[in-house]
């Protein structure tokens, strides 16, 4: 694994150490960041030494993100943020679930693409969860959802 | 014997139908590769919010053994362990199933899981009341000193750099002071107005166990069909329980390493199957046969991990110290009910306590008898393609997340969170320290305020904190756990680095 992809982590754990440290030392009433400042000593010296063996090539522990493993990830990743941070608010919950769940199945789903039968199962299998999940969690539990398109 | 008074209470309906769906739904949840038993009580925790405490916890105590049990299903059918826990069980399981023992090896699983669970469970009944008592005598400056202890000793032994694992604490106990200070009312750390009440511990613990493992499945790709599962022959259960007895040696090892182990705070139940396993090999006069199928490989390895499920939740109902990841999120799953563990625990609540505990009792011969006749519907389970498994697991986070305060900041932070744990994880930063930290930092903190306020008023910080034969003996615990896993970890490097060196002469 290269030594820029422990840097660019323990960089940015560093970096959130040093400003939690910034601000536990300069924000009033400072008896509110008593314990804060505790922390964030500890923090910033760990995210140091961290940061200092990851830039002279120390750091060995850890699979890193391979090429691979990254071209895997990447669509997953895309679809779960949007279903998260846009779809499941603006289309409804139920909606952006059936949508979302389809997607990553079609995507990941090793049976062959070309075969319309896979295609029936996978709409199938996305009916029944979200089927059940809106049985669990609308009938059931009685969690009130955004419900902006559909359902 | 206050445990006997509330033996009833496990047997109302509602219980014992929660006992049973959470028995059955942990051992095909255990059996399934890729959901750990963390993982399966955290996305159970959303579903016990319409439940009593009570009730609650029997759902996710039954979750929590019987996921652990399961797990030896597809380690013994498919050779994948269902959790870590069921690594040792591996060794011997899969090459009994190929031998065409499956059957008996599933049998000789479980039954050894029950005997071992119970045995762990009574261990839980009775140190439990006296740690309790002992606990009283506990100051804030103890209880501070031990929730640090919490940190340290997972951050230190449960993570591959003993660095990152405190570094993992740390950034914990930093997230547990986020959203509005207890005493003063100022704002801490809120730079998203999602973070304006604090970070929501079940949002967080779902984000950080399921969402790392959604997208670990993502990075595999297009793969999962193929595993194939061995036909499971018929086997006599009578015959299973004779081959136990006559393996009384395996069985007490077994159970008695698993015990000991687990009371140790961040030890969990992989390495009481393995070193149970290496162990009874040493003490085996057929110490050849192990690793070829041999029965006694899979009755100490199960012993050993479900014997573990008692003693590890002994420092959590006594001092609120969860000794491992799992017990963390059951900690969780108490305090949404209001409910804190600790010295109170029996004197305010002794029937949430003590049917929480019984139900545990009754839980593991109800995992074993479930287990003996499901064992091979678990294993179809455990063939559902990892796109499904990964598809399901986010869908289930978003909503749990979603339900514990009907909240879309729970759900930005649980996801937030989560994406932010697989990466580090990738770099050897480890989820449970964080965890341990974010659950532990408001008990340290209050401690340390209380503390403070004590201090100033009697003989200075210094004294308060660092004097006494307590808080000397926690902080060389502290101490000693960290050079322990600094020296393991330097001795490691030296033997991954030492036939390197002599390839390159």
């Amino acid at each position: 694994m290269s030594r820029t992809q422990h840097i660019i982590p323990s960089g940015l754990v560093f970096a959130v150490g040093c400003w939690v440290a910034w601000v536990s030392y300069t924000q009033q009433p400072a008896d509110a960041f008593l314990f804060p400042r505790l922390i964030s000593t500890a923090f910033v010296v760990l995210a140091g030494w961290t940061f200092v063996k990851a830039l002279l090539g120390w750091s060995k522990i850890g699979t890193g993100i391979p090429r691979r493993m990254a071209i895997n990830l990447a669509p997953g990743l895309i679809v779960s943020l949007i279903y998260v941070f846009w779809a499941a608010k603006t289309l409804g919950f139920y909606t952006a679930t059936t949508i979302g769940f389809f997607i990553l199945l079609s995507l990941y789903d090793p049976a062959p693409h070309d075969q319309a039968k896979s295609w029936i199962r996978r709409a199938i299998v996305t009916a029944c969860f979200v089927a059940v999940m809106y049985s669990v969690f609308a009938l059931l539990l009685k969690v009130y959802t955004p419900r902006e398109i559909l359902f | 014997m206050e445990f006997i008074y509330y033996f009833g209470n496990v047997f109302e309906p509602i219980s014992l139908l929660l006992l049973i769906g959470g028995t059955i739904g942990g051992l095909i949840l255990g059996a399934t590769p890729g959901l750990s038993p963390t993982m399966a009580v955290a996305l159970l925790i959303p579903f016990t919010f319409q439940l009593e405490a009570v009730q609650g916890l029997i759902l996710l105590g039954a979750a929590y053994t019987s996921t652990v049990a399961g797990g030896a299903v597809s380690a013994i059918l498919l050779k994948i362990p269902g959790a870590p826990a069921n690594i040792a069980t591996t060794l011997d399981g899969h090459a009994m199933a190929k031998k065409g023992e499956g059957a008996k090896a599933l049998q000789l699983s479980f039954l050894a899981s029950a005997v071992g669970g119970v045995f762990g469970v009574l261990l839980l009944i009775f140190l439990t009341p006296l740690l309790a008592k002992w606990a009283l005598a506990f100051g804030p400056s103890h209880l501070f000193w031990l929730a640090i202890l919490g940190v340290t000793i997972i951050g230190s032994l449960d993570s591959a750099s003993v660095v990152k694992g405190l570094l993992s604490g740390c950034i914990g106990l930093w997230l547990a002071t986020i959203g509005f200070d207890d005493i003063m009312g100022a704002q801490r750390f809120i730079f998203h107005p999602s973070l304006g009440g604090g970070i929501n511990i079940i949002a967080a613990l779902i984000g950080l166990f399921a969402i790392p493992q959604v997208l670990t499945m993502f990075a595999k790709g297009r793969q999962g069909d193929g595993i194939e599962v061995i036909e499971v022959q018929k086997h006599a259960i009578k015959d299973a329980v004779r081959e136990l007895l006559s393996r009384k040696r395996a069985m007490a090892i077994g159970t008695a390493v698993g015990s000991v182990i687990g009371l140790i705070p961040g030890v969990g139940g992989q390495i009481a199957g393995l070193v149970a396993y290496d162990q009874t090999k040493k003490f085996s006069p057929e110490r050849k046969k192990f690793g070829t199928g041999h029965p006694e490989g899979v009755i100490a390895a199960e012993s050993a991990n479900n014997a573990m499920v008692g003693p590890s939740l002994v420092p959590l109902l006594t001092l609120s110290i969860p000794g491992s990841p799992t017990a963390a999120v059951l900690l969780g799953g108490l305090l949404i009910h209001g409910i804190f563990p600790g010295t109170d625990l029996f004197d305010n609540h002794p029937d949430v306590a003590w049917t929480f505990i019984n139900s545990m009792l009754i839980g593991q011969v109800l995992m074993c008898l479930f287990g003996l006749y499901i064992a091979g519907m678990a294993a179809k389970v455990a063939q559902v393609p990892q796109s499904v498994m990964a598809a399901v697991v986010l869908g289930l986070s978003v909503f749990g997340a979603y339900s514990v305060q009907s909240s879309m900041g729970d759900v930005y932070v649980m996801a937030t969170l989560g994406v932010m744990m697989f990466f580090l994880e990738r770099f050897g930063f480890s989820a449970a320290p964080l965890v341990l930290g974010l659950i532990l930092g408001p008990i340290a903190e209050a401690n340390f305020i209380q503390g403070s306020m004590i201090a100033n008023a009697t003989d200075g910080m210094a004294p308060y904190f660092l004097g006494g034969g307590l808080n000397i003996l926690l902080i060389a615990i502290v101490v000693a756990s960290i050079a322990y896993s600094v020296w393991m970890e330097l001795r490691q490097h030296r033997i991954t680095n030492t036939p390197q060196e002599e390839t390159l002469v």
